[in-house]
């Protein structure tokens, strides 16, 4: 017996040599942990740690699968949604997590005193949400219940069919309602947080490191494989390079530094994968000469975007002719392709030939490297084929934004990352009376028609055609924007040694599927 | 004298004072604001955020509040790091700045005083020659260009040092090597050639031939009569320079992860964090101030010919 014992406790001193640290390169300090206040990529990743909602995302395919719910039904219009959460589901202190602390949380996300930036995706979906976060309808207009301790329902404005994928995201988090009226804005510190995700929040040093241990009482911990993550925050690539290839860390998700792509890309443990985002340029179209579609259509087909993916961004950046990437169920339009002896003879009809009489442009980008890189190959290949000047202007990205806002630009670089699979949060930035991105001021009743009938059709395959439709005309007939290139996701991890860790299209990886091999 | 020190210490009030109503002013004219976003905030929460942090009160009331608390000595929320204040970010971040800034500033002194003393002392000899042109290598190269070389050659090469981290973040003595010697560089660079030409021309002046002529051994004469005199060009630029140094360098603490303060004065900067903008110029403002005040208080004792009425 005494043996025994003896055995059970060089065991345990030798336990500690086991255990499993998950070492992340995260990118900049995280701007708050809690979901409701967050908006980056960088905060994402430590919240898929932290917590879960009702859904979270496949490793392999990002698509949603049952987290904190376990079944959920749906009407025959698509319009009600109603969970079932786990039984015996709880907090990491042990309180149980009820599908009223689901309506609280979502509620929190709405109102306007929380200062939600993704309260967006809530109030686009849920009926009476647009109202209350806009303080003009009541918090009981907001179409969430518990119709008992274990059910949640909702209902829908539209019939999305792309509920279950959305409430993956952050904005529909479940978070500790318990915990927040006790501690208020200092819910997230380490010694007051509360999850329910796979790991909780063990230290937090700013600019340092965030360290969260396993999570006994996450619901699937008996599954989760990894002990400890461990996040470094860096905003310098070539840093976070170096300690990858030293072997500091295990995954790092910033790129490489532009000056080591072509070194990167030798690496096995380098790893692209299509992501579902897309790099254009906006026109300003309220004002010559870009109101013209012939200019429009003259300057983007005059370009060579294999050209441009190949020997300026080198990553494997995948050339765009329509703005949303094709991905499962939806086909976008071929787009206008490039052609230079069509587009020299598009100016001409424009009024413009061979560039005589075209006044000077500006590209309007807001400060990187990558940025600057791309915008100078623009204005050479302008000025060559279509004997245009085009100038730069470099602004920082508070400045950039407020300039877009007032159309203080000719061409504007930017951006888009989806939040979910569907066609509609890619095109829905086209609307007419969408301000907050239409910068460009693209404006065709038909596009807002057919995109408005899209959105309320049921999910299905003719859906999607309409969605094709609108695109069609935003591309093919108006050129309202310029696509150029489908961004890649680029992660260094070496998956000869970690298991579960899979490239996809949303650059999601969930911890509790990752495991030492 | 004292009344000379009292005097120059609350002359500092005033000065720190116009600093804080300056900047206070001048970061608002920016364009943007904490809450721009691509996608824009609807009205209604913005409304509610700018109640929140009282934006959206007149400016000369949202001043005067400032000031109020910062005689409590609360600096604020900031805008951009919803989870903590000011206030901790400054009391985490400054040590950290500090020690590095100390440490390079000391090694920088040592090196580089030591180095304009023998170059004086064998102008036009080789050595004299080669350290100069080593000090103008270190001044003329970018720290982020030293930074990332001399990563690349011990930390991944050589395999001798972490790639970075710091002391005084749970990191061993390693890691402090690269970042003090990056940052020491063109601060030693600078104290070398300084301290070489003023100890060049106080080795001709007249008290140093009577020294000379008395007989005097070499060393007594450089560290009892020359470093004294010499020296006071070196005093004054400490006062900026360790201000300078120990509010943090960016370069030095994003590329070798150290946390301290540099980080935040060009981001709260990006992100119009006004609190936190504020925060760290008054940091340094401080600093600034103290430094340049005890520089003119060491003036004179140090040198003899210089009084205060």
């Amino acid at each position: 017996m005494k043996k025994l014992v003896l055995l059970l406790f060089v065991l345990c001193l030798a336990l500690p040599a086991f255990a499993v640290d998950f070492r992340i390169g995260n990118g900049a300090e995280p701007q708050s942990l809690d979901p409701h206040l967050v908006s980056g990529t960088v905060e994402h990743r430590i919240y898929m740690g932290l917590f879960e909602g009702l859904m979270t995302y496949d490793p392999r395919t990002a698509n949603p699968i049952y987290g904190v719910a376990q079944s959920h039904t749906v009407s025959s219009d698509n319009l009600t949604w109603t969970f079932t959460l786990r039984p015996g589901i709880v907090w990491s202190d042990g309180t149980p997590i009820t599908a009223q602390q689901v309506v609280d949380s979502w509620l929190r996300c709405l109102d306007p005193n929380t200062g939600a930036e993704y309260a967006s995706l809530l109030t686009d979906v849920i009926k009476g949400a647009a109202e209350f976060n806009a303080g003009t309808g009541p918090r009981s207009g907001v179409a969430v219940r518990a119709l008992d301790s274990r059910t949640f329902q909702f209902n829908t404005k539209v019939p999305a069919p792309y509920v279950l994928s959305m409430v993956c995201h952050y904005a529909f988090a479940v978070v500790p309602t318990h915990t927040i009226a006790k501690h208020g804005d200092r819910w997230t510190l380490p010694e007051n947080i509360v999850s329910n995700g796979p790991f909780v929040l063990k230290e937090w040093k700013p600019q340092e490191v965030i360290i969260a241990e396993k999570n006994p009482r996450y619901w699937g911990a008996r599954n989760v494989k990894l002990d400890r993550l461990i996040f470094y925050p860096s905003d310098s690539y070539a840093t976070l390079y170096n300690m990858y290839i030293k072997g500091e860390i295990d995954w790092n998700t910033q790129p490489p530094p532009p000056e080591l792509a072509d070194a990167a890309k030798l690496r096995k443990d380098f790893l692209t994968e299509p992501e579902l985002a897309s790099y254009y340029y906006q026109f300003n179209q309220t004002k010559p000469p870009f109101d013209d579609v012939r200019v429009r259509k003259a300057f983007s087909m005059s370009i060579n975007r294999k050209e441009l993916t190949e020997k300026i961004t080198r990553t494997g950046q995948i050339p765009a002719f329509s703005y949303v990437p094709e991905f499962a169920g939806y086909t976008p339009p071929k787009g206008i392709g490039e052609n230079a002896e069509q587009a020299k003879k598009l100016m001409a009809e424009a009024g413009y030939p061979g560039g005589r009489g075209f006044p000077e442009v500006t590209i309007l980008y807001n400060t990187s490297e990558t940025h600057k890189k791309i915008a100078e190959y623009f204005q050479q290949k302008w000025e060559q084929t279509l004997g245009v000047d085009v100038v730069l202007n470099n602004q920082e990205w508070a400045t950039y934004l407020d300039t877009r806002k007032v159309q203080q630009f000719d061409l504007c670089r930017a951006g888009w990352v989806a939040d979910y699979q569907d066609p509609f949060n890619f095109l829905f930035m086209w609307l007419s009376d969408n301000f907050d991105f239409n910068d460009g001021r693209y404006n065709n009743p038909r596009y807002d028609q057919l995109i408005r009938q899209a959105n309320s059709m049921q999910p299905g395959p003719e859906r999607n055609k309409v969605f094709a439709q609108a695109e069609t005309i935003l591309i093919e007939q108006d050129h309202g924007i310029m696509p150029i290139y489908y961004y890649v996701s680029q992660n260094f991890i070496d998956t000869n040694k970690w298991g579960g860790w899979y490239p996809n299209l949303l650059n999601n990886h969930p911890y509790w599927a990752i495991y030492k091999k | 004298m004292t009344k000379y020190v009292i005097r120059r210490f609350l002359g500092l009030l005033p000065t720190l004072f116009i600093i804080i109503t300056i900047s206070f002013f001048i970061i608002r004219v920016a364009p943007g604001g904490p809450f721009s976003r691509e996608k824009a905030l609807p009205k209604q929460i913005l409304e509610n955020i700018e109640k929140k942090y009282h934006l959206d009160e007149p400016l000369i009331v949202q001043y005067g509040r400032y000031l109020l608390d910062i005689l409590r000595g609360d600096l604020g929320p900031s805008f951009r790091y919803k989870d903590h204040d000011v206030n901790y970010y400054i009391l985490n971040a400054l040590p950290d700045s500090m020690v590095l800034g100390l440490m390079s500033l000391c090694l920088a002194l040592l090196l580089g005083i030591s180095t304009g003393i023998v170059s004086a002392t064998r102008q036009n000899s080789v050595l004299d020659y080669s350290s100069m042109a080593v000090a103008v290598i270190g001044i003329s190269i970018p720290l982020f260009v030293v930074g990332p070389v001399l990563m690349y050659i011990f930390a991944i090469r050589l395999d001798l040092l972490p790639t970075s981290g710091w002391i005084m973040a749970d990191g061993s003595w390693k890691t402090a090597i690269m970042p003090v010697a990056t940052l020491t560089l063109p601060y030693f660079a600078y104290l070398a050639r300084l301290s070489r030409a003023s100890i060049l021309e106080t080795l001709r002046s007249d008290y140093v031939r009577t020294a000379r002529a008395k007989g005097l051994s070499p060393s007594v004469i450089m560290f009892k009569h020359i470093l004294k005199g010499a020296l006071l060009p070196v005093v004054s630029y400490l006062g900026p320079a360790f201000a300078n140094i120990v509010t943090g360098s960016i370069v030095v603490e994003t590329i070798f992860r150290v946390p301290g303060l540099g980080i935040f004065f060009i981001q709260s900067a990006i992100n119009r964090d006004y609190t936190l903008i504020m925060g760290t110029v008054i940091v340094y403002s401080v600093i600034l101030l103290i430094m340049n005040f005890i520089v003119d208080i060491a003036y004179g004792f140090m040198d003899p010919r210089i009084s205060y009425t």
